[in-house]
This record gives structure tokens, sequence and C-alpha cells, in this order.
């Protein structure tokens, strides 16, 4: 059994961008991943490359996401370029709508916090009704103001992952699926990962494997305390362009294709992706109150998935103190965070060494 | 050419087809009525714009979709005629920039 | 929110049947159907269809009369016009009915009785308008009376034969049968032959059908191959190789036909368990004897749960009502016996019928060039390109590509998409196993939906 450089547990968008990285660095890299079936949360993205909002009692977190939309349109060309998928990344701003008063002052309160933390870097401002019409024509009466951020964009999820799996194969990755993850250990200066099917070894190993990040942690001496968060998706049928595809908003995007996707929902139920006819009401609901010309589109899709949550809601990177060489990549926003895990996070593993300021990330964080 | 064998109109209404009046008998479907009038394309694929038109005929396919009334995406084959109602060919919504 | 002890979801054979059979043993039974009068596509227009026409769509058709009457005076609550869009834990069913906004209702037991949908047979040119399938044909002569005078049927099959026949009939036979099944198939099909003579009145139905088509000068092209329809933006032609020779037949019409498979979209969207049924070459809910899925309370009756035909069908309907009625405390063992033993004489037909009219290799598994998903217009070449990197299966296939996401939601491609992946990475079809169905099962308003009582979940972002 050859060694290679790096084992990626997972080919979801954390995996997939992780590995894609490394194999950019000249790094020998292999993907290992569940079958067809599986909970799969890129597959249930929404789809936004998202920063406003992001990391309100974690600073660097903020900071994090803010460097992975500064690298994502170069992310975005590369795969183009060099794969021919468009991802449609479109960076033109993002917003936020509120509601109700009381959504929209607790959402003023975030905004300027941030902007406490961040000065007038942040970029994001609070816009009310009037300024919010004359970007996002068609809101509902029940939209009382929002917050509008330039550093906002959203892209095909799907595509990405597509686009990424394609540039990391031409680059010499190489991808199992059907190879569930089930043991790791430390074998002389490699790691040795077993899955039903096959063995594996490298020098170092990625843990990117969402929700199985927990068990497998425990192999290799790392906490990754993770839990399922479960969202609901509706996507509507093709609908003519309007302004929501240039300007997405935090539940209602156009896709490149034509279909809205409306979001979401959190919902605590442990392991459940079934889709449930109450939740996808509400959801549609609200996205008729933000846009009420949305009401005459047909549902054509529901998706329902598992979000990765940590217990702040904000990512986990670490490296194993007892088992040097093992890394772990938990978050929930695997689409927005893809350029920091390419650009910015992949070289740190290539090094074999996060750098100091990621130190705030380690779950040594919930042991307090 | 489609045409009615055994059966003749006999409870006339009229429905408009990209602005021609066509008689129809009532009780049919839109796609039947359309298809007898000669009609074969209904929709523009969604991603190349092809014409295409009612394939299955049983509600499976939606290959017959329609503008019915301004309401886009309608099933013809699953929509029985109305009086007066306005049809038109459902053009593909968007064009998508790449693929 | 009304509850019944069963609801049923179809009204073609089948659904009439359990639910003429769950009323008389008891049961309180609420029946859905899509279209607007019962019937299903076997018995389509059964109760308004004027007597010449009757006439023409033979004494099969003609015996669902009966059945309807029977249905309709039973004391099922029928709801026409109604489309089931989810199914949420607990049985509780949401349909939708056109103008009229969204509905519920819970049962204590459900079947399923959605039938079949003809097999999708990719070849070049199928989407082109003028490309129907033969069924759909047949749909037009039951409803409207109307017929294509100017029409090339393609395919294999049973009903490529009976909808040439009722067409003749009509006074406009097809242009020509082009007939996909290989020379020397008959052969193969030989040695269920034997078995297949107790149910001698289908082969003696076929027999005269074929019999009057060829008296009536109607051309047959066997062991036909290569099949393209040509056209740019309509049919033009229908290209093949018969017997080696390279045939071209101008046509303005096209029916197509390899045969049906069951409707999937409801059992898959329970996460019921499936096999893949190699005789039939078509996925099947698995089912226990007497019909009950792997999720407890849901029953298939009819064609979803393995084509056998309409006298099937009903046979099947009654034997899955009176299983319900069993277990609601009813004894119906000795009556569920006797049916058990005319299904068996029934079904004796089908291994020489499917052996006989398999589906043809290259609509089963098309080549790279063929378009496979008709509304995502996503080809065959397309689906090997993401298997090659690495989609182990059709709903990776399904996010890389869109294929299957567009409005058919995957009815048109899902068992095409399938079979090029397992025969792509050399894998049995079952592990590759079908696309997961999510609600809507059809498409539904944005409005209705927001409409249906809803539960509240936090929505501020993460």
């Amino acid at each position: 059994m050859k060694s290679v450089d790096t084992i990626v547990v997972g080919g979801g968008l954390v995996g997939a961008a992780v590995a894609y990285g490394l194999v950019r660095l000249g790094q020998t890299v292999e993907i290992i991943d569940e079958g067809d079936i599986a909970f799969r949360a890129s597959r249930g993205n929404f789809g936004l490359v998202w920063f406003q909002g992001k990391g309100s009692d974690m600073p660097e977190y903020s900071r994090w996401t803010r460097g992975s939309t500064e690298v994502w349109p170069d992310l975005a060309e590369d795969l183009r370029a060099e794969t021919g998928v468009d991802v449609n990344y479109f960076k033109k701003g993002g917003v936020h709508l509120c509601l109700s008063d009381e959504a929209l002052e607790t959402h003023s309160d975030l905004i300027r916090r941030m902007h406490n933390i961040h000065g007038p870097e942040y970029g994001a401002r609070i816009l009310d009704r009037k300024q919010l019409d004359d970007i996002l024509p068609g809101l509902g009466n029940d939209v009382v103001g929002g917050s509008w951020s330039p550093h906002d964009g959203h892209a095909s999820p799907l595509y990405l992952l597509r686009a990424l799996h394609s540039r990391f194969q031409q680059l010499g990755g190489v991808y199992h699926s059907g190879a569930r993850a089930e043991f790791i250990e430390r074998d002389g200066n490699d790691f040795v990962v077993r899955t039903p099917v096959s063995t594996h070894r490298a020098n170092k190993v990625v843990l990117a494997a969402g929700l199985g990040n927990r068990p497998l942690g425990k192999m290799v001496g790392l906490n990754v305390p993770v839990n399922p968060l479960k969202g609901q998706i509706l996507v509507t049928e093709r609908a003519a362009p309007t302004a929501t595809l240039s300007i997405p908003t935090t539940f209602v995007r156009q896709a490149a294709e034509g279909s809205f996707l409306l979001g979401d929902s959190h919902e605590d139920v442990g392991f459940d992706t079934s889709s449930k006819s109450a939740i996808m009401a509400d959801i549609a609901d609200r996205a008729i109150r933000t846009f009420p010309f949305l009401k005459d589109l047909r549902v054509v899709r529901s998706w329902a998935a598992l979000r990765v949550m940590t217990p702040d809601g904000c990512p986990i990177y670490e490296q194993s103190e007892t088992h040097p060489g093992a890394f772990t990549v938990n978050c929930h926003s695997g689409v927005t965070l893809a350029g920091a895990h390419a650009m910015n996070l992949a070289p740190m593993i290539a090094a074999g060494h996060l750098e100091d300021y990621m130190s705030v990330f380690s779950a040594e964080r919930f042991n307090v | 050419m489609f045409k009615r064998v055994m059966t003749e109109i006999r409870n006339p209404i009229h429905i408009e087809f990209e602005g021609q009046t066509i008689t129809v008998e009532k009780g049919e479907t839109v796609a039947a009525a359309l298809m007898l009038a000669g009609h074969g394309k209904f929709r523009e694929s969604s991603v190349t714009r092809e014409d295409r038109g009612p394939f299955c005929l049983m509600g499976v396919c939606f290959e017959c979709l329609v503008e019915i009334d301004g309401t886009p995406n309608r099933q013809a084959c699953m929509t029985l005629a109305e009086d007066g109602m306005k049809i038109r060919v459902q053009k593909a919504a968007f064009e998508e920039a790449t693929r | 929110m009304k509850t019944h002890d069963v609801a049923i979801i179809g009204a073609g054979p089948a659904g009439m049947a359990a639910a003429i059979e769950a009323t008389r043993n008891g049961l309180s039974t609420i029946i859905l159907d899509e279209n607007p009068a019962p019937g299903g596509q076997i018995y389509r227009s059964i109760e308004t269809v004027p007597d010449q026409r009757a006439a023409l769509l033979g004494p099969e058709y003609v015996s669902g009369r009966s059945l309807a009457a029977d249905f309709r005076a039973c004391s099922a609550e029928y709801v026409a016009a109604a489309t089931v869009w989810n199914i949420d834990a607990g049985l509780q069913i949401h349909y939708s009915i056109a103008g009229k906004g969204s509905a519920q209702v819970t049962a204590g037991s459900l079947i399923i009785a959605t039938g079949a949908i003809e097999r999708p047979t990719p070849m070049p040119g199928w989407t082109l308008p003028g490309v129907t399938t033969a069924g759909a044909l047949q749909v037009l002569l039951k409803a409207q009376g109307a017929i294509n005078d100017d029409v090339v049927l393609v395919g294999s099959g049973p009903l490529l034969y009976l909808v040439a026949d009722q067409m003749l009939k009509a006074g406009n036979a097809p242009r020509a049968i082009v007939e996909t099944v290989p020379s020397g198939q008959l052969l193969k099909a030989a040695r269920h032959l034997p078995k297949a003579l107790k149910a001698f009145s289908y082969l003696r139905k076929g027999l005269s059908m074929m019999r009057r088509l060829s008296k009536a000068g109607v051309p047959v092209y066997g062991d036909a191959s290569s099949i393209v329809v040509e056209g740019t933006n309509k049919v033009e032609a229908v290209r093949f190789l018969s017997k080696g020779k390279q045939h071209r037949i101008e046509t303005t019409g096209v029916g197509l036909h390899q045969g049906v498979i069951p409707n999937q979209q409801i059992t898959r969207l329970l996460g019921c368990e499936h096999h893949w049924h190699e005789s039939q070459q078509c996925f099947v809910p698995a089912l226990d004897d007497r019909f009950e899925t792997s999720v407890e309370g849901v029953f298939v009756a009819g064609d979803g749960a393995g084509i056998g035909g309409a006298v099937s069908a009903v046979l099947r309907g009654r034997l899955v009502a009176m299983r319900i009625a069993e277990k609601n405390g009813r004894d119906t063992r000795l009556e569920q016996r006797a049916i058990q033993v005319q299904l068996a004489q029934d079904a004796a037909v089908r291994p020489f019928l499917e052996t006989l009219y398999a589906p043809s290799p290259e609509n089963i598994v098309p080549a790279d060039d063929v378009m496979v998903c008709r509304c995502e217009e996503i080809s065959a070449g397309q689906i090997r390109h993401a298997v090659d990197l690495g989609a182990p299966g059709p709903n990776q296939v399904k996010s890389y590509l869109r294929c299957g996401m567009g409005p058919c939601q995957g009815r048109m491609c899902g068992t095409t998409v399938a079979t090029i992946i397992a025969e792509h990475r050399q894998k049995d079809i079952k592990e590759i196993d079908y696309y997961r169905i999510r609600p809507p099962l059809k498409p539904l308003a944005l409005s209705e939906l927001a409409s249906i009582e809803s539960e509240p979940t936090r929505h501020t972002p993460l």
C-alpha cells in the first residue's frame, strides 16, 4: 500500500475544498468518501457566500469569513478556467431582510456590534424600507428594513462541488467513493484509515466528514463536539430573472438557472432528514411575505439536510496534540468558507502546522 | 394529423392558442384540443430552447407545459379546456448563462 | 383533520377494486385520484365513452364499466382531481385539488394504487414534437376519439399491437410497426409457453391482433435496431436497421413503447425498500406475500407492485383490502386464498411476455449523445462523465448535473440514469438504486403550500 501525503476523510464541500487546496500545492492526496446515500450537508446547501452577521461573538471567525469572500473570486475563476464548470458566483452584495420591528431592532444591534469590532472596514449597513426598495423591487409590506453588505454573494453549491472534484482529480488527486472511513490509527509515521472496502495510508489525515468527525476524532485524540441541525429548503420552477438574481437575501435567492431557492429552517431533531409539510408551509409563507410575486410560482423540489453545528456555531479547526498530523475541519458554511479552506487553510495543513491565530478555533474553547 | 373518429363536436367551446381561436369539445383536455387543431409545439425546452410537445399524455413527463391565462407551466394534458381560455406556448423562462 | 381506516391513492382498476372491497368489509375508506373521472389509464373515460368507440376499444376495456359502476355505488369517499403532494409521518396525506387548494387526511392504512408509467425510451430524436408514447395515442383515442392518421409505432410489447389494432379498427392503421424484438427472442420465450397456456386468452387475443394487422397489410419491420427519429423542429422520418437492412420511413408521428414500469414516486417518497425485477427490468417495491411494503401500514396494489395488467390489478386491489380488513379483525383468509389462486393463473402469461418483449438494449443503455433527462437536457455521455468523476449513484449524478431536478422530478430519467450508472460502473443496479424522492410529488404553487397549517421555525441567520 502506497503512502500519500494526505488523506482527506469526506468528499463534501469542506473535504473537497481542502483537498483541492492541497493538490494545488503539489501534495499527493486521496479523498475517501461515503456512497450515494449519506447525510451530505453539501447537497442541501442554500448557496450563499456570506459575511455580514457572521461571528458576532468571535471576531476571528468574522475575519476568517471575510478572508474567504476575498479569495472566492479567484477560486471561482480558477475552477471555471480549468474545468469549464461555472459555479455561478455573483458578488454584487447581499441583503438580510427583517419582517418585524423587533427583528430589525435585534439585527441593527448586531450590525452595530460588528461595527464596533471591525470599524469602518466592516462594510455592512442598515437600510430602511425605502433604501431597500431601490435595490430589491417587489418587496412585500411585511418587510420593514434590513441590512446590506457589499462582500456578500452567492454561488451554486452543486456546481461548486462538481468543479472542486473535477479540478482535484485534474491535479492528480484520487477520489474513492463508497468507502466510509471506519477506523483510523497511527502506524509509525503514517496514519492508516480503514473502510469496509479498502485501506489507505498517509502521512497526514484531515477529518472533513461532517457529523462523522465526532466518532472519527476520538480515534486520533480530537474532541469534535458537532451536532446535527436540520434545515429545509424549497426550490421553485425556473422563472425569469429578477433583482434577487444579483442581490441574494438570506432566505430567498434566485439561482443562475432561474429557480428560486427559499430557506430555511433550524430544527433540532437529531438525524432525521425527512421533509415535513408544516415546515415547508412556514418557509413558503415567509417567502411570499417577503416577495409576494413568488406566490404563483410552483415548488418543484424540497431539500432537507443536516447542518454540522458546533456548540457556538463557529468552526472548529484543530490539529491533534496526541496524534500530530491529524487535523479536523468543521463548519456549517461549506460554500462561504470554501475559499478560506482551499486557499488559506490547506497551506497550513500542508505545512503541518496551523498558524497561531487559528488557536481560537480549537475545540478547547468548549472546555471552560 | 390528429382527427376525431366516430365522433364530432357536440358541445363546442372556444379557446385561444397564440391568438388563434380553436373550437373544441367541452371536457377535452387542453393537450388533446391543441393536438387535434394541428399543434405540435407546446413549449421551449428550458435549457437549449428546443421545440417540445406532449409525450405521455398522462401527467408524467411535463413536456406539454403551456401558459394558460397568464399562469406558466400548466400541464396541458391534465387541464380541461374551458371556454375563453387563453393559451400560449411556454417560453423558456431563463437562458442559463453558462453550463 | 379527517381520519379513515383506509386511504387509497389512484382510482384505476386496483384502486377501485380495493375501495369496493374495503367498504364491503366495513372499513371507512377515502380514495384520491388525480384524474377528473375514475378508471385510471386502462379504463380512461370508461363512464363517458360512446358505445361505438367502446366497441372499437374492445371487450377488455368495456369490462371496466361494471367495475366503475360498482365503485360509484360503494361507500368510499371519492375525491377526483386530487393530486397527492406529500405524505407525512403517521400517514398524513396532503393533496391538492385544482383551484381549491390543499387538504389533508389521515389513514390507518394506505394503499398505493398509482399504477404504471411507460418505460422511458431514450433514443436520438425522441424529444421532437410529434413523438409520443404509444400509450399517449391510446389515451387520446379513449378519451377524445382522436387518432393520428400518420404514425409509425416503434418498440415492443403487447400494447404496441393493441394500439395498432385499435387504430386499424378505427379506419386509420399505423403506417408501420417497427418492432425491436430480436430474431430468436421467440425461441427464448418459448420455454415459458407451457405455463403461459394457462392464461390462453391473452395469447389468443395477441395472435388474432397480429393476424388482423397482417391481413390489413400493415408492414411490420422485425429485429429493428439503431433507431433514429429524424427532424429539426418536428418529426420528419424514422430511420432504422431491420434484419440488417437500412430503412427510412417518412412520417409526422411516432409512437414509442418499450413496456410499462411501476410508478415509484410515492413508495420512494415513503422510503419503502425496493428491489430490481430482473425479468421486468425495473425497480419494484419490496412487498410481503400480501403486498405490504417495508413501511408498516403501506400497501401497494396493481401495476405499481410489479406489472401484471388490469385483471391482476383488480385481484390485487381486492386482496390488499381484505388483508387490511383482516388486520382490523375481520376473517377474510378464505376469500384471500381464492383470489391468490386466480392471481397465479392470470400471472401465468407474464414470464412468456416478459421474455419475448424484453426492452431493447439500445433504449435501456443509450449511446453517449442520446438525451436522457428531457427536462434539464442531460445526455447519457454527461452521466457517464459524472460517474467517471466519482459520482457513485443517481443522487450524486443528480447534484452534479441537475438531471432529475426538472418538473417531471426524475420520472422520465430515473430508471435510465440508474441503469447507465450500473452499466458504467459494472455494478449490480440494486446497489446503485434510485433518486431519493422528496415532496412535493408534483409541482405545487407556493401560495397553496403557504396556506396549510404551518410550524414556525427559527430563521435568523447563523
